[in-house]
C-alpha cells in the first residue's frame, strides 16, 4: 500500500455505520420510550413511528390537543451569502425578494424542463441567511445552481433537530413552556428563542391546516426541547404522534406529499411521471414577473402551447369508502386518473381524496367523474363504483390556524 | 448612432461569414472584437523580427464551398487552385518517406504496389463513407424532439446515400462509423507509415488515440472537408490563414458590415429571457435584437450571459462540454531551410508528419490522459515561406508545427513544463531533420495554456470543444441546444463549438446566419 | 447411420440452452463436448482436493429469469445465492463499500462526498432509464438494417418506436451513452475518484478497453442489465459453483431426452453442397445431423472447423477482421484460512461480495495502457470473490476458494505467446498486490491456478481467451455481432448455425444468444416456439 497517502481518520471512524441501518434521530431515547406499538417505518435513513400508541387517538391529538411529531429526517439545507436571495429566487418558483427576514414561505423548483424536483418550505432566517427543507435530498442540483453566485450551501440534516407542535394548544403549551413573545407569531412567522443556553427558532408552520408551530435547535439540544415542551404541556394534553395521524390531517389540509402525490423529477424513470407545477396545483408559485429562475422558459412555453398534460384535484367522494389508489373514470369508462390519497375525514365528515387526472378531466371538464374503489374485505374485493366531486383544496379550514393572537383553548 | 440589426461577438473566421452572409440578407450587422486584429486563431502574426506565420491553424483543408460561394471569395482575393494541393509526407527515420499525393492521396509513392493498391481502394471507401456524412456539414443537427428523428430532411438524404452505398458497402459502413481507426488500418494496410500518418490524422485535434473507439470519426471529419472541390485536398495559403481571413473581411465590409476592434464584450444583456444588447468592458450599451455569438460557448453563457440568466441544468452541461486542448502550435524562425532526410523538394513544401506507427501515436496519446506531455511527440510541419518568400528574410525560413499531445491541464504545470516539451519537440525534429537545432533563430511554443490566453479559446481546444462522437451532432455544443439558437431568445451561438465543429471551414458561422434568416429575425 | 435432428458443438452454457430448447421442441439433438466434462467457461472443478473451483466465469447475474423458468434450473440444482456487498480499497487504508441498503449507501458515500452521496439517485435513475431501453433488445434477434424483410423491418420498426418512445432530451443521452466513455460519463455526476472506480470497473470488465476509451460506458449497461425490474438475483453466487449452472442445463437437457457425448473433440463441419450434414471428430468418427449449432466462437467455428472453400469471401473476411483480443486472466486460489483485510471491519458483509484494489481512475486506465503495449498489468484491476463465506460447499469448514479475475492480460505477450515464466511473473503481480492489502496472504495459500488467455484458449476453446467470444464495441454489438449480414444466428452455410457469445447480445453467463439461436432455428423449422417464455415486460 502506497504509505505516503494521507490517512482520512474521521472519515475510517464513519465506517461502523453499516451496523445500523435505521439511525435514531436527536429524539429517539424519548420515542423509543413511548414507542407501544413499535411500529417503524424508514424515513430517509432514519427509524421514524408510523404510530406510537393508538393511531386514531394519535390523529385526535392533532385536532383537539396538541401532537409532538419529530421532523428530524427531514432534509434541511442552510443557504448564507450576500447572494443567497437571488440564488434563492434563481432556482425556487416564488420570488424570494418578497420574503421578508422572519418569513418563511411554501415554494417549489424545477430542473430546465419545468419539472418539479420537490416542494419544500424555506425559511429566511435573515437578510443572508435561509434554511431550505425538503422531502428529497438536492445537493449537487443546489451546488451547481451555485456557480456565479457568492453563496454556500451546506447540508445540515444531522446537525439540526426538528420537531412539530400541532393542535389547538399548542400556542398555550409554547407559552407555558416560558417561550414569551411566541404569541406574537403569525402565520409564516419565525423568530428565535433562548433554550437550554442555546437558541430555538420557532416558526408557526405546518403540515396539519391547524393551529400549530415547528422548533428547530441543535442537535445536542434535543432532548432538553422535548422535555421542556412535554412538561409545560401535560395540562394541555400533549401527546407524541406517527406519521399516520399527521398524514391523515395533511390530507385534510389538502397538502401534497412528493413521491405520494407526484413523482420528484430527479426520481421519475418513466418521462411520463414528470410533472409541472400547473400539473399538481403549485401553479400559483410561478411569479413570471420576477427575474428569471429555472424552468421559467419551459413552463411558459408549456402554458403557451397548451402543453399541460395533468392537473392535480382535490376529489369528494361519496359514501365513506376511502378511494385510496383509485382509478378515476369519465361516465363510468374512460380512464382519466389515479387517486393518490383518499380517506373519510372525521373533521369534514365528507369522504376526500387528491386525483392526478389527465387534462381536460379536472380542469374543464369536471363533471360525470367516477371514481373505482377495490374495497377489500375479508378476503375479497368489494368493487364500488362512486361519483367524485372536484372540490377545492384545503377540505377543512380552521380559523385558529391563522388567528393571532392565538387563542388560549 | 447607427442601429444594428445583430451583434456578432467574435471576429474569428466565423463570426465574419455570419455576419458577411447576414448582412449579404438585408441585414445590419456589427461585429465586436475583443482583440486589436480580426481572424481569431486564423490570423497570420510576426512571431519574430521578419518572421510571420500562421498563428495556429496553418493549413486550409476544409473552408466550405457554400462559404466560398455565398461570400464569393474568390472575388475578394481567395485563389485555390488544383496547383496549389500540397502533399502529405509521413517522414521516416530509417528509411524514405512515403508521400500522399494529390488530394488526399490520389497518388501513393514510397509504398509497395500491394499498399498502394490497398490504399487506393480504402481511399475511395473512406471517401465514400466520409461523403455520406458530408450532408450533415451544411445543415441544422438533425431535431430529436418527438417523432421528427426519421423526417429531418438530412437524415433522409442520408438514408438515400445509404442506399446507393449497396448492401454490403453499408453494412461495412454501420460496422465501421464507431471504430478505432487503428484497427480498421490493420485490416486493409501493411506500411506503418502509411497507418502511422492516417493514425495521426484521424486523431489531430482530438483527445483520443486511434485505439480508441470511434477515432475513424476524425479521419471522415477530415475527408468530409473539400477544397477546390476536391475532398480531402491541402493547401497552404499564400500570405498564410490571415489572409483568407482577410478575404472574409473583405466580402464582408463589402456588405456593409461594420467591425469594431479593441471592443471586449464584458456582458450580453438579457432581459425577461431576451437578449437585447451587449455590455462592453468601457462600459457602453449597444443594443441589438439578435445577438450572435462566434465565440466559445462556455465563455458565452457562464460570462457573458451569466448563470443567473440560465437554467442550472443548461450550466451543468455547458460546464460538461470537454474542450481541454491537446494540441501545441510551434513556430520556428530558422535561419536557413531545414532538411528533412530523404525528402524532396517538392515533399519540402507538403506537410511533414512525424507519426512513425499508430502504435506511436498511441503511446505519445497515453500520457496526455494523466496530464502528462508525450515523451515523443508526434506533429505535423509545413514550412510556408518556400512558397511564400514574403514570410522569412531572404534566405531564412518558417517552421510552423502543430505538436500533440499536450494537455491543457499539465500536472506540473506549464512554467515548468514548456521548455521541457520544447527540448521534447526539438529533439523529435533533430531525428528527421538532422541539425535543424542549430538553425533556430527564435522558437514560439503555444501551449494550450497560451493559446487560451492569446486567442481567447478556453482549454486552448481549436474545435472548442471536443469533437468526439458523443459531442457532435445534436449533442454539440449541448443536446437539446444544437441547432445554433439558444435558451436565450435572440441570442444565436456561431463558432466552432457548434456543430458541424472546428477547422476554417466556416460551416458553423453560415449555418448560423441561415438559421438566424430562417427564423426571420 | 442415424441423423440427429441437431447436433451442438460445445457444452458451454448457450450451447446447452440451445440444446435444452430444442430437444423440448421435440428434435432429437446431440451436444459433443470436447473436454471430458461440459460447461466450457461456467464449471466447477476440483483442482486440488477439497477445493471447488469456479475457475472461469465466477458470478451469476445476468443470466436470464426467462431461460431459468423455462428449463426448470431450479428444479435441476441451480441456487443462486446474492452477494451481501462488495468494496473497493483506498490506499490510505479505508475502503468504499457498496450497500444494498439506499440510506446506508448514501452515508457510505458521504464519508468521501457528500455531494456524491446525494448525486446517486439521478445517476441510478439515468442507467437505469438506458437499461430499460436496451434490456428488451437482449431477447430479440437484432434486425438487419440493411433488410427489406418484414420481419427485419418490424425490428426495425420495434427500435425506432422504443428509440422515439424517449423524450429528446433522453435520445440525446442514449445517443451520447452509446459513445462515452465511463470515465466522462461518470465525471457529470461525481467528484471522488474512488467513487468513479467503484462505478468504472464494469464498463471495463470483460473487455479490451480502458475506462477512458469511448464505448465503456454502453460496457457498463451490458454487466448492469441484470438488474432491471424485478430480475431474480442480480449478482450473486451459484451454490457449488459457476458448474453448477451447466449442471443444471445438461440434467434439464438430459430429462428432456437429449444426450451428451463429453470427450468428443469436434475436427470440422461436414458440408456437402453448400449444407452441413454433421460433425466429423477428431478422431474420424463422422456423426450426421440434419443440422448444426455450434457454440464455439465465431473465429473458431469458421477458422478452424469449417472450410474456407464453404464460404463466401466477404463473410470470411469479416469473420477474419472480427476483435477477440483477450484482455483477462484469472487466478484462482485455494486458501486454508479467510484472508483478512485489516481495512475492513472483521464483520462487514464486504467479505460475503466482490472486493476491488484499483481506488482511481488513473490506476485503472494504466493497467490498459500495460495491455496495449502487450504486457499483462503491472498494477492490475482485480475482481476478488469469496464464495465460501456464502456456499459451504465448495470447501470444508474454515477453508475457502477465492477467485481473482485479473484485468488486463493480453492475447500475447509482446507478440509472442505466453510462457510459462510470464504466467507466474502475471500471477506474482496478483499475489503482491493482494498481498499488500492482505498481511500473510501468501502464507494461506494452499493451491492457485493462474489462467492467462492462453490457458483459456487451451482449455475452454475462447479464441484469445476472450471471455465474451468478442469484443463488446459497437461494431461488434447488435446487427454487427458477430458480423454484418450475419446477425440472425445463421451462417452462410445452409443449416450451420451459431449459438455462442460471439452472437447477439454477447457475453457473460446470459444463455440469451443460445435462447435466441434457438428461437430462429425452429422458426426455420417451422416449429412451434410455445415452450420458450416471452422476454419478460419492461414496463
Amino acid at each position: 500500500m502506497n504509505r505516503h497517502v494521507k490517512i482520512n481518520s474521521a472519515r475510517i471512524a464513519a465506517q461502523s455505520h453499516f451496523r445500523t441501518l435505521r439511525l435514531g434521530t436527536p429524539f429517539q431515547p424519548r420515542i423509543d420510550a413511548l414507542a407501544k406499538t413499535q411500529d417503524w417505518y424508514n424515513w430517509a435513513g432514519y427509524r421514524a413511528p408510523h404510530s406510537l400508541w393508538d393511531e386514531e387517538l394519535e390523529y385526535f391529538a392533532i385536532r383537539s390537543q396538541a401532537a409532538l411529531f419529530d421532523i428530524s429526517p427531514m432534509t434541511k439545507y442552510r443557504i448564507e451569502g450576500p447572494d443567497a436571495e437571488a440564488f434563492l429566487d434563481r432556482v425556487t418558483l416564488r420570488d424570494v425578494t418578497k420574503l421578508r427576514p422572519g418569513r418563511i414561505h411554501y415554494t417549489a423548483w424545477c430542473d430546465d424542463e419545468g419539472f418539479v424536483l420537490d416542494d419544500g418550505t424555506l425559511f429566511r432566517l435573515s437578510p443572508t441567511r435561509f434554511r431550505l427543507c425538503s422531502q428529497e435530498r438536492h445537493l449537487p442540483w443546489l451546488l451547481d445552481s451555485a456557480i456565479g453566485f457568492d453563496v454556500t450551501v451546506k447540508e445540515e440534516t444531522e446537525a439540526v433537530a426538528g420537531l412539530a407542535l400541532q393542535g389547538p394548544t399548542s400556542f398555550a403549551a409554547l407559552r407555558d413552556a416560558g417561550f414569551a413573545g411566541v404569541e406574537k407569531l403569525r402565520v409564516f412567522d419565525l423568530a428565535d428563542f433562548a433554550h437550554d443556553g442555546s437558541t430555538v427558532t420557532i416558526s408557526r408552520t405546518g403540515f396539519t391546516g391547524d393551529l400549530g408551530y415547528e422548533l428547530f435547535v441543535p442537535a445536542d439540544k434535543a432532548l432538553s426541547l422535548w422535555d421542556r415542551l412535554m412538561t409545560s404541556g401535560e395540562l394541555h394534553g400533549i401527546r407524541a404522534i406517527g406519521y399516520t395521524a399527521l398524514n391523515r390531517a395533511r390530507l385534510e389540509a389538502g397538502l401534497i406529499v412528493a413521491n405520494a402525490d407526484f413523482t420528484t423529477a430527479e426520481h421519475a424513470i418513466r418521462a411520463d411521471r414528470l410533472r409541472m407545477p400547473d400539473e399538481i396545483g403549485l401553479g400559483f408559485m410561478i411569479d413570471l414577473e420576477k427575474g428569471h429562475f429555472n424552468g421559467r422558459r419551459a413552463i411558459l412555453a408549456a402554458r403557451a402551447k397548451c402543453k399541460l398534460r395533468h392537473v392535480l384535484v382535490g376529489l369528494e367522494i361519496e359514501g365513506n369508502i376511502p378511494a385510496e389508489h383509485a382509478i378515476v373514470y369519465h361516465k363510468k369508462s374512460g380512464e382519466v386518473g389515479l387517486v393518490s390519497a383518499a380517506m373519510w375525514s372525521p373533521m369534514a365528515k365528507r369522504n376526500i381524496a387528491i386525483a392526478s387526472l389527465a387534462r381536460p378531466y379536472g380542469d374543464t371538464v369536471v363533471e360525470d367523474l367516477w371514481v373505482e374503489i377495490y374495497a377489500m374485505r375479508e378476503l375479497q374485493y368489494q368493487k364500488l363504483m362512486k361519483r367524485a366531486k372536484v372540490v377545492a383544496r384545503p377540505f377543512i379550514k380552521l380559523e385558529r390556524r391563522t388567528t393571532t393572537p392565538p387563542a388560549d383553548f | 448612432m447607427t442601429s444594428f440589426d445583430a451583434i456578432v461577438i467574435g471576429c474569428g473566421h466565423n463570426g465574419l461569414v455570419t455576419a458577411a452572409t447576414l448582412a449579404t440578407a438585408g441585414r445590419k450587422v456589427l461585429v465586436l472584437e475583443a482583440g486589436k486584429e480580426v481572424g481569431g486563431a486564423a490570423r497570420t502574426e510576426e512571431f519574430a523580427p521578419g518572421f510571420r506565420g500562421s498563428s495556429v491553424a496553418h493549413l486550409l483543408n476544409r473552408l466550405h464551398p457554400d462559404v466560398v460561394k455565398t461570400l464569393e471569395l474568390e472575388k475578394h482575393g481567395l485563389k485555390i487552385a488544383r496547383a496549389d494541393f500540397i502533399p502529405s509526407v509521413a517522414l521516416s527515420k530509417n528509411g524514405p518517406p512515403l508521400v500522399l499525393h494529390g488530394a488526399y492521396g490520389e497518388v501513393l509513392t514510397g509504398a509497395s504496389s500491394s499498399e498502394q493498391s490497398a490504399w487506393r481502394d480504402l481511399r475511395a471507401q473512406l471517401l465514400r463513407y466520409a461523403g455520406i456524412l458530408k450532408p450533415f456539414l451544411s445543415r441544422r443537427p438533425p431535431d430529436l424532439d418527438g417523432m421528427s428523428l426519421l423526417e429531418t430532411a438530412s437524415l433522409g438524404q442520408t438514408a438515400l446515400a445509404l442506399r446507393k452505398l449497396g448492401k454490403e458497402d453499408m453494412r461495412d459502413f454501420l460496422r465501421v462509423l464507431l471504430m478505432n481507426v487503428a484497427d480498421l488500418l490493420d485490416e486493409q494496410l501493411e506500411d506503418i507509415r502509411l497507418k502511422g500518418l492516417l493514425a495521426f490524422d484521424a486523431t489531430l485535434g482530438c483527445h483520443l488515440g486511434p485505439r480508441s473507439p470511434t477515432s475513424l470519426l476524425g479521419l471522415y471529419y477530415r475527408l468530409a472537408g473539400e477544397t477546390g472541390g476536391a475532398a480531402g485536398a491541402q493547401m497552404l495559403p499564400q500570405g498564410g490563414m490571415g489572409a483568407v481571413v482577410a478575404a472574409i473581411r473583405a466580402s464582408a465590409e463589402r456588405a456593409g458590415v461594420v467591425i469594431r476592434i479593441s471592443a471586449p464584450v464584458a456582458k450580453i444583456v438579457v432581459e425577461k429571457g431576451r437578449a437585447v444588447g451587449v455590455t462592453l468592458d468601457n462600459g457602453e450599451e449597444l443594443r441589438a435584437s439578435t445577438i450572435v455569438s462566434a465565440i466559445n460557448p462556455a465563455t458565452t453563457f457562464l460570462d457573458l450571459v451569466g448563470p443567473r440568466e440560465i437554467d442550472t441544468g443548461f450550466v451543468r452541461k455547458v460546464k460538461n462540454i470537454r474542450m481541454r486542448g491537446d494540441a501545441a502550435k510551434l513556430n520556428l524562425a530558422l535561419d536557413r531551410p531545414p532538411q528533412f532526410t530523404g525528402v524532396d523538394a517538392a515533399g519540402h513544401n507538403g506537410r511533414l508528419v512525424i507519426a512513425p506507427s499508430p502504435d506511436h501515436v498511441e503511446r505519445a496519446f497515453n500520457p496526455s490522459k494523466y496530464g502528462e506531455f508525450s515523451q515523443e511527440p508526434v506533429m505535423e510541419i509545413t514550412l510556408p515561406s518556400l512558397a511564400d518568400p514574403s514570410l522569412a528574410p531572404g534566405g531564412a525560413c518558417v517552421l510552423s508545427t502543430v505538436v500533440q499531445y499536450a494537455p491543457y491541464a499539465l500536472k506540473e504545470g506549464w512554467v515548468a513544463g514548456k521548455p521541457k516539451f520544447l527540448k521534447a519537440i526539438m529533439a523529435q525534429l533533430e531525428a528527421y531533420a538532422p541539425s535543424i537545432g542549430k538553425s533556430i533563430v527564435h522558437a514560439e511554443l503555444l501551449t494550450p495554456a497560451d493559446i487560451e490566453t492569446r486567442y481567447r479559446m478556453p482549454g486552448g481546444h481549436w474545435h472548442h470543444g471536443e469533437l468526439q462522437a458523443d459531442q457532435m451532432l445534436m449533442s454539440r455544443p449541448v443536446s437539446s441546444w444544437s441547432g445554433y439558437d439558444t435558451p436565450i431568445e435572440g441570442l444565436f451561438l456561431a463558432g466552432a463549438g457548434s456543430h458541424p465543429g472546428g477547422g476554417v471551414s466556416g460551416a458553423p458561422g453560415l449555418n448560423a446566419a441561415w438559421r438566424i434568416i430562417a427564423m426571420g429575425r | 447411420m442415424k441423423a440427429w435432428d441437431a447436433i451442438i458443438i460445445g457444452g458451454g452454457h448457450n450451447g446447452l440452452v440451445n440444446a435444452c430448447y430444442l430437444q423440448r421442441a421435440g428434435l432429437d439433438v446431440l451436444v459433443v463436448e470436447k473436454n471430458d466434462w461440459v460447461g466450457g467457461a461456467a464449471t466447477s472443478r476440483e483442482l486440488t482436493p477439497g477445493f471447488l473451483y469456479s475457475n472461469c466465469s465466477y458470478v451469476c447475474s445476468l443470466f436470464r429469469p426467462e431461460i431459468m423458468r423455462d428449463l426448470e434450473l431450479p428444479r435441476f440444482g441451480l441456487q443462486v445465492i446474492s452477494y451481501e456487498g462488495g468494496a473497493v480499497f483506498t490506499r490510505d487504508g479505508d475502503y468504499l463499500a457498496n450497500c444494498r441498503d439506499h440510506d446506508a449507501h448514501r452515508r457510505e458515500f458521504a464519508r468521501f462526498s457528500r455531494r456524491d452521496a446525494e448525486a446517486y439517485d439521478r445517476y441510478a435513475r439515468d442507467v437505469t432509464r438506458q437499461c430499460r431501453f436496451i434490456q428488451p433488445l437482449l431477447m430479440r434477434t437484432a434486425p438487419d438494417p440493411t433488410s427489406l424483410k418484414p420481419r427485419d423491418l418490424g425490428e426495425l420498426l420495434y427500435l425506432g418506436k422504443k428509440f422515439a418512445g424517449l423524450s429528446a432530451e433522453e435520445m440525446a443521452l442514449t445517443l451520447r451513452f452509446w459513445t462515452m466513455s465511463i470515465s466522462e460519463f461518470l465525471d457529470e455526476y461525481f467528484e471522488t475518484d474512488v467513487i468513479k472506480a467503484n462505478f468504472a470497473l464494469s464498463g471495463i470488465i470483460g473487455t479490451a478497453l480502458g475506462p477512458m476509451s469511448p464505448g465503456t460506458a454502453y460496457v457498463l449497461l451490458h454487466h448492469y442489465m441484470g438488474e432491471v425490474d424485478g430480475s431474480v438475483g442480480a449478482w450473486g453466487y451459484a451454490r457449488g459453483g459457476m458448474g453448477a449452472v451447466t449442471k443444471a442445463l445438461a440434467a434439464s437437457f438430459k430429462a428432456s431426452g437429449g444426450t451428451i457425448r463429453t470427450g468428443a473433440e469436434v475436427d470440422h463441419v461436414l458440408v456437402q453442397r453448400g449444407k452441413a450434414k454433421g460433425v466429423v471428430l477428431a478422431g474420424g468418427e463422422e456423426i450426421y445431423g440434419k443440422l448444426v449449432v455450434s457454440n464455439a466462437d465465431v473465429k473458431r467455428t469458421f477458422l478452424k472447423l469449417v472450410e474456407e472453400k464453404e464460404l463466401p469471401d466477404i463473410f470470411l473476411r469479416r469473420v477474419k477482421n472480427f476483435k477477440i483480443r483477450g484482455s483477462s486472466g484469472k487466478v484462482n486460489i485455494a486458501l486454508d484460512s479467510r484472508p483478512e483485510f485489516p481495512a475492513l471491519p472483521k464483520d462487514s458483509p464486504v467479505y460475503r461480495g466482490d472486493m476491488h484494489l484499483t481506488d482511481s481512475m488513473e490506476r485503472m486506465e494504466r493497467a490498459y495502457d500495460d495491455w496495449k503495449a502487450g504486457r499483462w498489468s503491472a498494477d492490475p484491476f482485480l475482481d476478488m470473490v469469496i464464495p465460501t463465506t456464502l456456499d459451504p460447499t465448495m470447501a470444508s469448514p474454515g477453508k475457502h476458494f477465492m477467485s481473482c479475475f485479473v484485468q488486463y492480460a493480453p492475447p500475447k505477450v509482446n507478440g509472442r505467446e505466453w510462457t510459462d515464466a510470464d504466467r507466474d511473473g502475471f500471477a506474482e503481480s496478483v499475489i503482491a498486490q493482494i498481498a499488500e492489502y492482505s498481511p500473510g496472504f501468501r502464507d494461506r495459500i494452499v493451491h492457485m491456478e493462474v489462467r492467462t488467455p492462453r490457458e483459456i484458449e487451451a482449455e475452454v476453446g475462447l479464441t484469445e481467451g476472450n471471455i465474451f467470444q468478442g469484443e463488446l464495441t459497437f461494431d461488434q454489438l447488435l446487427f454487427n455481432r458477430p458480423v454484418p449480414g450475419y446477425a440472425q444466428y445463421r451462417s452462410p452455410v445452409g443449416g450451420l448455425y451459431m449459438c455462442g457469445s460471439s452472437t447477439h447480445p454477447g457475453g457473460g453467463v446470459m444463455g440469451a444468444p443460445g435462447r435466441n439461436a434457438a428461437v430462429k432455428i425452429l422458426r426455420d423449422l417451422a416449429k412451434s416456439t410455445s415452450h420458450m417464455s416471452p422476454a419478460h415486460d419492461v414496463i
